[in-house]
This record gives C-alpha cells, structure tokens and sequence, in this order.
C-alpha cells in the first residue's frame, strides 16, 4: 500500500481552539482511489480534521498537502476537494439542477456542457426528472443524493463526507452505504468518510483511521482493527470485545502464558516482556465455555444469564471476582444452564494482547466496553 | 383534590376551543379603535368644504385637484422620496453588515453590535437635535440631503435586526458549501446568502419605508427651508386650518398600499401559477 | 462542534467591506452627534442662540430648577400611565392574535401596520376631529340630545394620554406576541392538571413567562414617550409641557442649545438606566 500515491497528507497537525487543543499532533496520508473512514465518538476530532482537509479550518500548526501541493493557506473555493456536509446545505432558492451545476457554473463551463454533466449525474444518484425541484419538496434521502451528485459533478481529487448518512432511517442508511461504496468503486475517487457508527466504517471502508481525544489510535484495514485491535480504546470501541487484565508469565517465541486474577489464560503475541500489565481483548463470538478442564486455561466462573437474541445466543459468565464475561454462540449451540460451574477459554489466535498505557483511556474504555 | 382535576380537565377542554365571541369582539374593538381616525380621513377627503371643521357634503373635487400643481403634492413626493432613498442606503448598508456581522469574528463586534441598538431605544427626539447640532457645527445646510442622513440613522439598525433573525435561522453550512464549491466570498455572497435573504430584505425595505414616511421628530429638527416632508407641513397647519387635500393624499396612500400589496400577492400567485403549467407541459413533452 | 469559520488570515477586507460602510455611518450620524450634544451641555449659550465654546455647568444648575423638574416628573408620570395603559390593551389582543390560525393572523399583523402609512400626526388630527368640541361624537350627542353642551374631551391631560396610548400600542403588540407565541403550551396545561384555576395559572406561569416580552414592549413605548413632542401639541393644544416640548421648545424657539442637550442628556442617561435594568431580565435582541 506504500507504493500507491498519497493524494492527502496531513503533516503534524494540530489544532487548538482558545485553549480547548482538539488535535494533538496528527499525520496521516490518504492514497489515491481509497475509502478512508474517519472513526470515533463525538468530540474526538474526526470532523475538525475533515474541515481543515476541506480548508473551513486552518491548523494551528502543521501543514496539508494535496497532490503534493502545500494547500494549508488556500482556501476552500480554490482546493480541489469538495465536501458533503451533514445537514446537505442544498441551496433552497435552487432547483436540484442548479444546486448540482453550482460549481460548474463557478468553473465557467459553458450552458452545454453543464447541462450534460449534470443529467450524468442525476443518472448516477438516480435522480433522473428531478431537475426542476426545490429542496423544499424532496425527501431525506433525495436530498442526500443530490448533495452527492453537487460535490462528484465536479470531479473533485477527494470527496469529503461528513457523517452524510445520520439523520436517515436505518434501512435507507444500509441502503446508501451499498450505493456509496459501488458510486466509489466506480468513479475511482478517493472518499474520505467520517462517522461515530463503526459498523458503518467496518462495513464500506478500506482503511479506518480510529481517532480519539484528538490523535488517532490505529490507521488499519477493517479487518486488522477488528481482528487486531492495538489499544485498550480500539479493542472497546470496535465490535463487542472481553476485555481483561493479565500479567505476562511465562514467553515462548509468540506463545504467552499469562496470569489473571481469575486464573491462566493462554494468547499470542510479540514484543512483550516477563511480569508485564497487559490487556487482553476477545471477541465474546470467539470465546468458549467448557465443563471440563482446558489445557493452559484456569479461567472459571459461573452460568449467570442467557440471552436470546434471533440470531446470536448470548451467555454472560460471571467470574469470581464479579467481571462479567460475554459469550455469543450460534443459538443451535449446546446451552450452558444458569448456575452451570464452566472454565472460559479461547484460541491463542484469537486473543489480541495490548500493551497498557496509562492515560485517561481507562475511563472511556469503560463507556465503550458497556455498548 | 379529584374535584380540582376534574375542574382542571374540564378548563382544558374548553381551552380548545377556538377563540370565543368576547375574543372576537375585543379584538374589533381594538381595530376600530385603531382605524376610526382614518374612516375620518377618508370621509374628510371627500368633504366640500376646503377644511376640517366640518362634513359639509361628498365631493370628488379634492380628488381631481390635488394632483394639479398643488404645493401639498410635492411635500407629499418629498416625502416619500425621502423615505425611498433612505431605504436604499438603509438596505445596502444593512444588508452587507448583517451578513459581515454573521459570518466573521473581529475585535470590534461587541462594540458596533452595541452601537446598533443606540438608535432604537434612544427618543427620535435625541437623534433629532442631535443630528440638528452636529449638522450645523460641520456647517451643513439643513436640506434633504441632511433629512437622508438622520432617516437611515434612524432606520438603520430595524433593518439590521430584522435581517438578523432570518439569518439566523439559515443553515449554517450553507455558505460553507458554496465555497466549497469555487464560490469565493464575493460570489458567496452573490449567488447564495444574498438570494436567501431575499423575504428578509423585503421586510426590512417595508419596515424602512413604513419608519420614515411616520416620522416626524426627527424630520422635524433636520429639514431646511426649502425641504418641508409632508408631515412637517401638516404640522404647520395643525393649530390652524387643515387643508381637505391632506386628507385626499393620505387617503390615496392608504388605497395605494392596499392596492400594491395586493397586486403583489396575486401578481406572486399568477407567476407561480404560468411556471407550474411551463413545467407539465415541459415534463410532458419528454 | 459547529465554529463560526474563522479565518485568521485575509478576513480584514472582507470585513471592512462588509462591516465597515455600517460601522462608519453609526459612528459619524449617531456618536459624534450624541457626544457633541453631551459636549454641548457643558457650553454657555451665545447671544444670539447657538453655542459658545466656554465651559460652563450653568445648564446643568438650571435643570434643577423645580419648573423643570415638575415637568420632568409629569413626562415620566405620562410615559409610565402610557405604558401600562398600552399594556392591558396589548397583552389580551396579542394573546388572541396568536390563537388564531396562521393565514388570518398574517393579514391581522399587516392591518395592524397598515395605518402607520399615514402618518401619525394626521391620524391624530383625525381623532381632534372626532373628540373636539365641535367634533363628531359631541355634535352626534348633541343631535341625539343627550347633552346640550360639548363635552371637552380634547386639549387636556386625559387628550395627551389617548394619543400617546394611540400612537404606540402597537409597538407593544408585536413584542408580546413573539414572546407569547413562544409559550410552551405543555406548561400551561401542567398547571390546569395540577388544579390551578385560570386566574392563578395565568399569575404564577403564563405572566412570568412572557416577562420578556411585557419587558421589550414596555421600553419600545415608555421611551419615545419621553420624546414624542408631537402628540402632546396636537392633542393637549398650546398648554401642554411635557419634557419633550421643553427640549424643542430650547433648541428651535429660546435657542438656548446648551439648556436643550442638557436636558437631552438627562433624557439620554434615564435611557441608558433603563436599559441596563432590562438586559438583567430579558434579551435585547428582542426589542425590535
């Protein structure tokens, strides 16, 4: 992926409002014909950043760069990104025509051209015979599409999108994250998307940057952040996970053995040393429950409920200690009853160890893991 | 304490009811009261005797005078060209500051948005004499020019206000898009907020209008000689005789506005009406 | 996190465009002249009217002479009864203009407006012709007979405070009734359910929260009542002496400029005051 063009680079930025700072310094390159989602709770940064790439704001310090151009001091109306904003900001004195010719329009493009282009368009977010309408009396949806159809008409190097997709209803959403994903593919334009729903990043994105408290926390794949999550708070955020404390006791090659307060509990991974603090993330879908003994596990508890959820069987096994474990299981799968003494266990593979920071991600992984 | 619900609820019920007959009655009242003294004009304007004192008979005689060279007339054109030139500058100035006011944070907003409400709360009497003063000390001619000054002073900052709540219920990201979009500040301002605000304009222009054609304090302090609005020189006759041909132009006032006003709704209604057919037949033809 | 865009770089042009035409106009048509009549107050009067740059408080001494204060006083008095009256007739008829339905309440704005387009002084002169000794309603009883001698209604106190009450009830009509329209009506429906009776539910919830309201249209009428020269000539005829015909009466007939914007700064100051009391209760945005 180091090969491919970086169309976007942030450059150390950061951004500070009065005293509140929202951005530590963050870097980050965006290649060219990716799906970059922006990932994270309110407040964290993700659509600050948005902005400064869009030029609405300026960094504090740092710089940007697009096409290898320093844009940092440009503004918008000269960049060549355009951006699609939560509230769609669709012009109301305008037809959708010339909402979407706008730019057009501003470029000089002659009365023919425009014309063509923007019937393309309409094709494209299917909006064909809509031309003549006012915002006024189009739906969520519609509206939507035409913002998408104003900022791609103008064949932008990057399209910014900021949470475009929240104030619609579920099935609409899940319909427009498919329509976007193949609207990308197709036209091969680098999208820069920024949401707080992680299935939605997991669902359309190539990478995910996932960012919190104004720095970003991992910059991966979907299936790296959510197979390998590298922190405490991307390991809580993303999916549902099991989070517990160990300590590192005994290191073979990538094999640890390692002590909870519970019992041992098995896991791979490098770079770890002997009496280390560790976390330790599994999935509940991942994790097991035995009423006979597992090799290398000594993590017992009991049966406290079971949750029938149409397509997952949720059991939570309480451990000595009071922590809660959750398990999912395909519900056709042998049922634990209440009260059943059950030793927990995982594949090695499976668990992610992280190292543990200390930082004020101790509270929020709390919020995170109670989704 | 069952019984005060009860009552409660039966009091709630009768609240949804639409407005009684003593609301309706009130309310006409106070109309009334509101519009006797221009039943009165508008009786008085056809009077045969050339004075206020008293109805003598129904005559149309003022109405075919008045328009003949008759001095009251061109106080009366005074006046409104007096209010419609200060609308203008009122407008323009008003409009630029609203959106400045909006869209940028700078060092001095505290102090002008201050400055703003200066004139609104101040007596026109103040502004007047102040005006009256300042004026004369820069060693200015009390004329129209001087009349124009004082007006949008005055009007000023109603247009602002105004303005100011319909911008602020604008979409906040609606300029940002059009930049976005290539559009720079100027082009910004020329294809999206400035169409926008269009009604709010229109109101501010109204109520601008409406403000200067009722004054009379502070023309009263600044005119000149040779520049007498239309109130000032019915202020003149006040104490004495009221000339029959008042009472014509401010009936004929009354009847224009009706009629613009009017004329404006159906004539809005007729515009929407011709598109709509354009575009079935439009969307028929394909 | 909506901000305001802030564009530290190359905004002053735009600005000064924009903000500056305004800014320049209120600062040389409305302070420099509001200072110079400040300054004004403390020069003596010159001969033959106008001013003489010597500093002096004589006009200030001379405010304080009981004359003036009575009169002062009187025109405080009249403003207040003005405003209370304009009060009890605008609060029930806003309050009504907001139950009725949207299309019809649109026209009944408009035709609360509509009469300001003649101007007031001449629908004044319409009510002396209505109240006058010779006027309508006296000749009518007259013919009915139910009295043989006019009743003196114009040329009085009482005359002065109808006009005034005329002239700018509907000042106070448009402030209650964006802040009455703001009611929440669960509120008032909260208080019913709890066994609250009209009377206590209009004292203990509506009244106080239309405060800023009964506020804003208080000091769009107390005010220029203080000023409104006009309606106390036409009405209370050559007699009347309220504040504002005595500062007229300074500057364009005695010509003794310095007394007038002492006077004027008085009335400027008790503005001020008052203003300063409302922005403690309500929010000035709404005085307009």
């Amino acid at each position: 992926m180091e090969d491919r063009k970086a169309i976007v680079q942030l450059k150390n930025i950061t951004k500070s409002f009065g005293d509140n700072q929202v951005l530590k310094p963050i870097s980050l390159d965006i290649y060219e014909g990716e799906f970059l989602t922006l990932l994270g709770s309110s407040g964290c940064g993700k659509t600050t950043t948005l902005r400064i790439i869009a030029g609405f704001e300026t960094p504090t310090e740092g710089s940007v760069y697009i096409e290898d151009k320093d844009v940092t001091d440009m503004a918008p109306y000269n960049r060549d990104v355009n951006t699609v904003f939560q509230s769609y900001a669709l012009f109301p004195h305008m037809t959708v025509f010339d909402n979407i010719a706008f730019g057009l329009v501003e470029k000089k493009m002659n009365k023919k051209e425009i014309r063509s282009k923007v019937m393309e368009m309409l094709e494209l977010v299917q909006l064909h015979g809509f031309e003549k309408r006012k915002p006024s009396q189009m739906s969520g949806g519609q509206k939507q599409r035409v913002a998408i159809a104003r900022a791609l008409v103008n064949s932008p190097k990057v399209l910014l999108l900021d949470e475009p997709l929240g104030a619609l209803d579920l099935k609409l959403r899940k319909q427009m994250q498919v329509e976007l994903k193949r609207l990308q593919k197709k036209l091969g334009i680098t999208f820069v998307y920024v949401t707080h729903d992680q299935e939605e990043a997991l669902t359309m994105s190539d990478r995910i940057a996932v960012m919190h408290q104004g720095h970003f926390e991992q910059i991966g794949t979907a299936k790296e952040i959510y197979e390998k999550p590298q922190t405490k708070f991307v390991a809580g955020f993303i999916g549902e996970s099991n989070l517990f404390e160990a300590n590192v006791d005994i290191i073979s090659g990538n094999e640890l053995e390692l002590m909870m307060e519970n019992g041992r509990v098995k896991a791979k991974g490098e770079g770890f040393v002997k009496e280390e603090i560790v976390y330790i993330s599994v999935r509940p879908e991942n994790t097991h429950l035995s009423d006979k003994d597992v090799d290398g596990f000594t993590l017992k508890g009991i049966v406290k409920d079971q949750i029938y959820v149409g397509s997952v069987l949720k059991t939570i096994v309480e451990l000595p200690n009071g922590k809660e474990v959750k398990v999912n299981n395909h519900p056709d799968a042998y049922v634990y009853p209440v009260g059943a003494a059950v030793t927990v266990y995982w594949d090695p593979d499976k668990a992610v160890v992280i190292h543990t920071k200390e930082d004020k991600m101790y509270d929020a992984i709390e919020d995170a893991v109670l989704k | 304490m069952d019984d005060a619900i009860k009552g409660g609820a039966a009091m709630k019920r009768k609240e949804k009811k639409k407005m009684g007959a003593g609301s309706i009655i009130f309310m006409a009242l106070v109309y009334l009261f509101l519009y006797m003294p221009v039943f009165v004009i508008i009786l008085f304007s056809f009077n045969k005797n050339n004075s206020n004192i008293a109805f003598d008979g129904f005559t149309l005689k003022w109405y075919l005078e008045v328009f003949k060279g008759d001095s009251l007339m061109k106080n009366f054109w005074l006046s409104i060209e007096l209010a419609l030139v200060s609308m203008v500058i009122s407008v323009v100035l008003g409009t630029l500051a609203t959106i400045g006011l909006y869209r940028y944070e700078f060092k001095l907003k505290k102090f002008i948005n201050g400055l703003l409400y200066v004139p609104i709360v101040i007596p026109e009497l103040v502004i007047g004499l102040a005006s009256l003063a300042s004026f004369s000390k820069m060693g200015m001619t009390m004329g129209f020019a001087t009349m124009v000054f004082a007006h949008v002073t005055f009007c000023l900052p109603f247009v602002i206000i105004t303005l100011r709540s319909r911008i602020a219920d604008f979409d906040s990201s609606i300029e940002e898009a059009a930049m976005d979009l290539g559009a720079n500040q100027w082009h910004t301002l020329k294809r999206v907020t400035i169409p926008m605000l269009t009604p709010g304009i229109i109101s501010g222009a109204l109520l601008s209008i409406t403000l200067s054609i009722d004054d009379v304090i502070i023309s009263y302090f600044v005119s000149g000689a040779g520049d007498i609005t239309f109130p000032i020189k019915v202020y003149g006759m006040v104490r004495g005789k009221i000339t029959t041909n008042v009472y014509v132009i401010s009936t004929l006032m009354i009847i224009g506005i009706v009629v613009v006003y009017l004329g404006a709704g159906a004539l809005g209604r007729f515009l929407e009406k011709r598109k709509e057919i354009r575009d079935i037949k439009k969307i028929e033809a394909q | 996190m909506k901000e305001k865009k802030k564009k530290e770089r190359k905004n002053t042009l735009p600005i000064l465009c924009m903000v500056g035409p305004t800014s320049l106009w209120l600062l040389f048509f409305l302070l420099i002249p509001l200072i110079y009549v400040v300054v004004i107050s403390f020069m003596t009067k010159g001969a033959y009217g106008g001013v003489v740059f010597k500093f002096s408080i004589d006009s200030y001494k001379r405010i304080f002479d009981p004359l003036y204060l009575t009169v002062m006083w009187k025109s405080i008095v009249m403003a207040f009864e003005t405003s209370v009256i304009c009060l009890i007739i605008s609060y029930p008829f806003a309050y009504m203009l907001c139950k009725v339905p949207a299309k019809v309440r649109g026209i009944l704005t408009l035709l609360i407006m509509l009469p300001f387009w003649v101007n007031g002084l001449i629908r004044l002169n319409g009510w002396s012709n209505i109240l006058r000794d010779s006027g309508f309603i006296n000749t009518l009883l007259m013919k009915i007979g139910i009295i043989d001698q006019p009743i003196q209604m114009m040329y009085s106190e009482g005359a002065v405070l109808f006009g005034m009450v005329y002239t700018f009830f509907p000042f106070m009509v448009l402030p209650l009734q964006s802040s009455i329209s703001k009611l929440d009506q669960s509120l008032i429906e909260a208080s019913y359910d709890l066994g609250a009776r009209k009377v206590k539910t209009f004292v203990r919830v509506i009244l106080p929260m239309t405060l800023p309201g009964i506020f804003a249209g208080t000091i769009q009428v107390f005010i220029p009542s203080l000023g409104a020269f006009f309606i106390s000539d036409v009405m209370g005829g050559g007699s009347a002496a309220y504040l504002g015909n005595l500062i007229q009466n300074q500057f364009l007939v005695a010509r003794n400029w310095p007394l007038g914007a002492a006077f004027s700064v008085l009335l400027i100051i008790f503005t001020l005051v008052v203003l300063k009391a409302y922005s403690k209760v309500g929010d000035l945005d709404d005085l307009a």
